[in-house]
């Protein structure tokens, strides 16, 4: 288990990203890739609200167009991001652009909800960008989760119920998978939770789909880890 | 990597270059091979070159449309003042920071808004010689070391620790990298981050309208400059009277007291100038705070 994060020497030399601001513009990216992995199938429309620093300079950064690269799949460092708004009429996605340059309580200078949708499904989340491309999401559907998109992490929406929990820890560990870590998330007892996992290595399809299969599990998605570096 | 005075003992003890301890470290930290660590770094450093030349074949105008061209009007000019390699390294430095500007793809080193100085340095001094890739993917090992102990012990974004520790540190990132290229010993190296960094402490981030194009463009070209001459000092065996560990706790401590004006926020220095402020109020129709 990884205790303490450690800077990589690709922090420092890398990641690759598309410019100009590891903040503004792959941060961005990253953000919205993430996202785009918790919702199952493409988004059709999506929300980005843009909170202080990233709200102000958007434009010149091309932050909107690094939200919508993300959203679409794209990684921070593919060279399509400047192509970004023809690449979302193509796929068919509504891009919906907020700025809130000067909002109460600020939690953090780069702060964006991205909401995404479509027929069947929705993510909501809040995350910042903490410089060098890296991210945090502080909150999703409303919950307060800690996701930074690093490693393997498994996101299950599931039923509050008792005996959950085991039962989602006992088909990873039959699937011979190491936990290194794992967060708990409930808004009101007896209603509903999201657990976030980290894996040591991705769980293979038919873990994936007993897991699915688990009648308190209303939602499991994958979230692979976007390290910078290496892999 | 705790401070760089450890890694330089190591380095001493095992008769390592500093690049080679940050392959080692890389490895053992992220549970993968010295091999698939040197595989990742020789992408980076075909990423970087990709960048220049991308930069000097087409002037390339910024998302703003505030910067651009000016790799090309530098290399167009045969150098009066200054010698090749220092010419180039200014030129690769622009080159890259234009390509950053223009929504192109870098390899943050260690940001994107200090992304030029890193390769604007290595690949003056590398071509300037018969180094092989396998000797500059070495050295961009030992810049990775000095800013991987910077960035744990200080910082590495302009957000929090000004202009200094990004810009400051590419620039002693790269010293380092170009005594280790040219065979330098690892203290000669350290020595030559020391005396780099040092000569940045207090840089104020002040991008205009806050964009990463006025002054970072020019900025890393400069930085480029100032990386070349920390390295040749600390080639003909000059020494920091500061311990580079010591000048990164400077550097700390400094970014700690810079005012919130002058960390990114665009609220001071040059963003705050009456043409910085009419730039960014051609670009946002409002005044910026
Ligand atoms: S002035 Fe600020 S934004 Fe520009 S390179 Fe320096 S730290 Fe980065």
């Amino acid at each position: 288990m990884r205790t303490h994060k450690h800077l990589s020497v690709f922090d420092v030399v890398g990641p690759a990203m598309i410019g100009p601001s590891s903040s503004h513009t792959a941060g961005a990216a990253r953000l919205a890739n993430l996202a785009r992995r918790l919702l199952q199938g493409p988004p059709r429309r999506a929300r980005f609200t843009l909170y202080g620093s990233l709200a102000s300079t958007y434009r010149g950064h091309g932050t909107d167009l690094a939200l919508t690269a993300g959203s679409l799949g794209l990684a921070p460092d593919d060279e399509r991001l400047r192509h970004a708004a023809s690449l979302a009429k193509e796929a068919e996605l509504a891009v919906e652009i907020v700025s809130e340059p000067r909002p109460e309580g600020l939690i953090h200078p780069n702060l964006v909800r991205i909401e995404l949708f479509n027929a069947q499904d929705a993510v909501n989340v809040m995350g910042a960008s903490l410089g060098g491309g890296k991210v945090e999401i502080y909150e999703l559907d409303g919950f307060p989760v800690r996701l930074l998109g690093d490693e393997y992490t498994l996101v299950i929406h599931s039923q509050d119920r008792v005996g959950v929990l085991t039962s989602v820890t006992n088909l990873i560990s039959e699937a011979d998978a190491n936990i290194g870590n794992m967060a708990v998330s409930r808004m009101r007892r007896g209603k509903s939770v999201i657990m976030c996992i980290e894996l040591d290595a991705p769980l293979p399809e038919c873990a994936l789909e007993k897991l699915r299969a688990q009648p308190d599990i209303k939602k499991l998605t994958v979230v692979e880890g976007l390290r910078g570096g290496v892999g | 990597m705790d401070s760089l005075s450890e890694l330089l003992h190591e380095a001493k003890a095992q008769g390592h270059t500093l690049g080679q301890m940050a392959v080692l470290y890389e490895a053992e930290s992220s549970f993968c091979t010295p091999e698939t660590a040197i595989k990742q770094m020789m992408i980076h450093l075909d990423t970087m070159e990709a960048a220049i030349d991308k930069g000097l074949d087409t002037p390339l105008p910024s998302v703003s449309g505030q910067s651009g061209g000016d790799a090309q009007r530098l290399s167009r000019q045969n150098p009066r003042l200054l010698g090749t390699m220092a010419h180039q390294a200014m030129v690769y430095a622009l080159a890259t920071m234009e390509v950053n500007a223009s929504m192109g793809r870098i390899v943050a080193a260690p940001t994107a808004g200090s992304c030029g100085i890193v390769p604007g340095v290595l690949f003056a001094v590398a071509r300037s010689g018969d180094y092989t890739r396998e000797q500059m993917v070495q050295a961009l090992f030992a810049a990775a070391a000095v800013g991987q102990v910077i960035g744990q012990n200080a910082t590495l974004s302009g957000a929090q620790g000004g202009c200094q520790a990004e810009c400051g540190s590419a620039a002693a990132m790269a010293a380092a990298a170009v005594v280790e290229l040219v065979g330098g010993s690892p203290d000669a190296a350290l020595e030559a981050s020391a005396m780099a960094l040092k000569n940045t402490l207090g840089l104020a981030c002040d991008p205009v309208a806050g964009l990463v194009e006025i002054p970072c463009i020019k900025r890393n070209a400069l930085c480029a400059l100032l990386s070349l001459g920390a390295a040749e000092m600390a080639l003909a065996g000059i020494t920091s009277a500061i311990p580079v560990d010591e000048v990164i706790g400077a550097m700390d401590s400094v970014g700690r007291s810079l005012p919130a004006e002058l960390k990114e926020t665009a609220g001071g220095g040059l963003a705050q100038t009456p043409r910085g402020r009419h730039i960014a109020r051609s670009l946002y129709g409002e005044p910026k705070e």
